[in-house]
């Protein structure tokens, strides 16, 4: 037990004064900062300056409309009256004196049309704008033209009004739903990252011992086993570390928005108070299952490999699996009760970021919950066992004829490998 | 003592070590010799209960050696390996930890073995930036720094310069002293007369001579007869008995039978002229080697 532990704080210790480990966890808490904060921050830089957009009014009646349309919008846009003439214009556009130049005219059928230059026609948002008040515009006067009045006219706009409501009492309502969306598809970026990282961490771990043939020395004082589970245990201490220095990173981000911008702040906005702590609590429990689950998934690839390069070849089925569990993710969030997302949330390795998905989605019976997480526990016994005895005779390449047999069948271990072991 | 009782290990079909009786007793130098391939890193990883023998059996103090003896056990393996980005002193401490030592104990020790290495100045680096010699005082270290009762040393003294393969031997040398059991397998047959009392010469996976070394010498038989004369020597190698024969500069060396061969050389040169030399020496371990194992080795 106690090398158990010295295995686990070597590990834990030799990884948190790492620099990728700082560097992503100042980088992802700073991160927080910015983006809970985004509103107070795009209003430091003082609002943009109103775009001056010039109006050369060839109908004579149409720009007093549209500075009007505008104004009732909201849009950063002022157009002005452009007296000189259109080449006069230009170039004051092209000096940068105007934004843009607006040039409207009527067709044939007396419909207001409108021609836009600019430097350069990127500014998409400031010319939808402009698009959408002419649109206004044209509506009315053709609306009018058939006669109709302003009443008829806002009737026939009018959104038709649609409630939602469910029957059952335990149904998410709507804003549940989107929290738990929230949610999940924090778990499932987070969950994400950390396989990425931990999992390749691990997998370089044990190649690196093996590559630098510390691991001779390493087995014959510890058991392999041993080892395993200490270089997991430190590498999941490592990730609950990170977890927590986020999660005060955002506590103390979001709270720093509330000061700021008391109402408007980001909790009131997406309710964040409101997550039932139900929730978090089996976000936390997938959460740590599935890192568990990938961790003994990638400390047994590891122990197959016996250089750090092939790190790379390992994580790429694993990328995919996650890629898929994601995608599915996706899929159920539009269409929870699907049976297809159901049983896809029992294979172990989609469990954590489905079960939880559902979860959080539907209504589910505690005995589904509970099926889902015993899958999970079950998966990891299984992977830590079969992890154990590869990562025995993976570490060295050899074992008896038992354990041999299970290897070939159980990781169809490479020809080269078989040789390797026959030469010991 | 260490007792190694009619241990095979079989890899599938394959057999690397067959019907081996070994015998350490307590505060012994045993070496193990072999060429390639002749089963001796097989041994010692059983020896370590890193393999498990297929068949027999393997103790050490009548107790058979699993995780739990794993802290009276040393062990320099024959593929150094260290972790090049950790720093002499936290390898010294996590590898001594793993071995159940007390931190303080680590520490005072590491600077006991590093003094005596005169590696003092290194204690901070990271192992990476330390030269070949230095990185294997330092594995020598980790395996001794709890001062095992039983140590293994694969190729202990491969690749060293003679400076260092001297400091390293008095290091054995003086761990002998204080009890510790070692059990080494080298190339360098020098090595092994100089050390050891007992050995054994490993082939193909079987034990081809085994036991002390004066008694495998003696009842090896053969003996080396050096003779040096201002006279041509060259006839001397058709006399009956000798076996094998070697130009030297001023001189010849022979391989003869028996003893008795040795007289009639004698007899052969006394009335030719000068002789300035004449010996009968035992046989080296690496003529017993050559002869035993049918290949020249190093």
């Amino acid at each position: 037990m106690s090398k158990f532990i010295t295995v686990m704080m070597h590990t834990y210790r030799s990884k948190i004064k790492s620099k990728p480990f700082l560097i992503t966890t100042l980088i992802t808490i700073a991160l927080l900062f910015v983006v809970t904060n985004m509103n107070e921050i795009t209003k430091m830089f003082g609002g943009e300056e109103a775009s001056k957009v010039g109006v050369i009014d060839k109908t004579g009646n149409t720009l007093p409309a549209l500075q009007a349309q505008l104004e009732q919008a909201g849009d950063d846009l002022t157009a002005e009256a452009y007296t000189k003439s259109e080449s006069d214009a230009e170039k004051a556009v092209i000096e940068g004196k105007l934004d843009g130049l607006l040039i409207l005219d009527k067709d044939a059928s007396g419909i207001v049309t409108g021609i836009y230059k600019a430097e350069d026609i990127t500014q998409q948002s400031l010319i939808t704008d402009i698009e959408m008040a002419l649109q206004q515009i044209k509506n009315k006067s053709a609306a009018e033209s058939i006669g109709l009045n302003q009443e008829q006219l806002a009737a026939i706009y009018l959104p038709v009004s649609f409630e939602k409501e469910s029957l059952s009492t335990t149904a998410k309502s709507e804003e549940e739903a989107a929290q738990v969306y929230i949610l999940v598809y924090v778990v499932l970026f987070f969950m994400y990252m950390s396989v990425m990282m931990y999992g390749s961490m691990i997998a370089v771990e044990v190649a690196t011992e093996k590559s630098s043939r510390v691991m001779e020395i390493l087995i014959s004082s510890v058991s392999p086993v041993t080892q395993m589970f200490g270089k997991i245990f430190g590498i999941v201490l490592i990730a609950l570390t990170q977890l927590a220095l986020f999660v005060a990173g955002g506590f103390a981000a979001v709270k720093l928005n509330e000061n700021l911008s008391g109402s408007e702040s980001i909790i009131q906005e997406l309710k964040l108070n409101e997550i039932p702590i139900s929730l978090i609590v089996y976000a936390l429990v997938f959460f740590i299952l599935g890192f568990f689950l990938y961790a003994t998934l990638f400390a047994m690839m590891g122990s197959l490999i016996s250089r750090v390069e092939e790190v790379n070849n390992l994580m790429t089925p694993v990328v995919i699996v996650i890629v898929a569990a994601f995608m599915i993710a996706m899929y159920g969030r539009e269409n929870p009760e699907s049976g297809f997302v159901a049983a896809a949330s029992y294979f172990p390795l989609f469990t954590p970021m489905l079960m939880l998905l559902r979860v959080g989605m539907l209504s589910l019976p505690v005995w589904e919950i509970a099926l889902g997480i015993g899958v999970l526990i079950g998966a990891i016994a299984l992977f830590a066992v079969i992890g154990a005895r590869v990562y025995r005779g993976g570490v060295l390449m050899y074992g008896n004829a038992p354990s041999l047999k299970l290897f070939k069948q159980a990781l169809l271990l490479s020809k080269e490998e078989k040789k390797n072991t026959t030469e010991l | 003592m260490l007792q190694i009782k009619d241990v095979r290990k079989q890899f599938g079909t394959f057999t690397a070590v067959e019907g081996l009786n070994l015998e350490v007793p307590k505060g012994e130098i045993f070496g193990l010799l072999g060429a390639n391939g002749a089963g001796k890193t097989t041994t010692f990883r059983m020896i370590l209960g890193l393999l498990t023998p297929t068949h027999g059996k393997i103790t050490w103090d009548q107790k058979e050696i699993s995780y739990q003896t794993s802290d009276l056990i040393g062990y320099l393996p024959e593929e150094r390996g260290l972790y090049p980005k950790l720093t002499v002193k936290e390898q010294l401490v996590y590898l001594g930890q793993l071995r159940s030592m007390p931190r303080p104990l680590i520490q005072e020790q590491t600077n006991t073995w590093l003094k005596r290495f005169g590696a003092e100045e290194y204690i901070n680096k990271k192992v990476e930036s330390l030269s070949k010699g230095n990185q294997q005082k330092i594995q020598f270290i980790a395996a001794v720094i709890h001062r095992p009762e039983l140590l293994i040393l694969d190729e202990p003294f491969s690749g060293l310069d003679p400076v260092n393969v001297e400091l390293l031997k008095n290091a054995v040398h003086e761990l002998k002293k204080e009890g510790t059991t070692i059990v080494f397998s080298s190339h360098r047959m020098e090595h092994v007369e100089e050390l050891c009392q007992h050995l054994c010469i490993m082939h193909r996976g079987k034990a081809v001579v085994q036991g002390n070394l004066k008694e495998i010498k003696r009842s090896f038989g053969k003996k080396n007869v050096s003779v040096k004369a201002d006279f041509d020597l060259t006839y001397l190698k058709d006399t009956n008995g000798v076996l094998k024969h070697r130009m030297t500069a001023d001189g010849i060396t022979l391989q003869v039978e028996r003893e008795e061969v040795a007289h009639s050389l004698f007899q052969a040169v006394q009335s030719k002229g000068f002789v300035r030399k004449f010996e009968l020496e035992e046989p080296s371990l690496n003529d017993i080697f050559i002869e035993k194992v049918g290949v020249v080795h190093e």
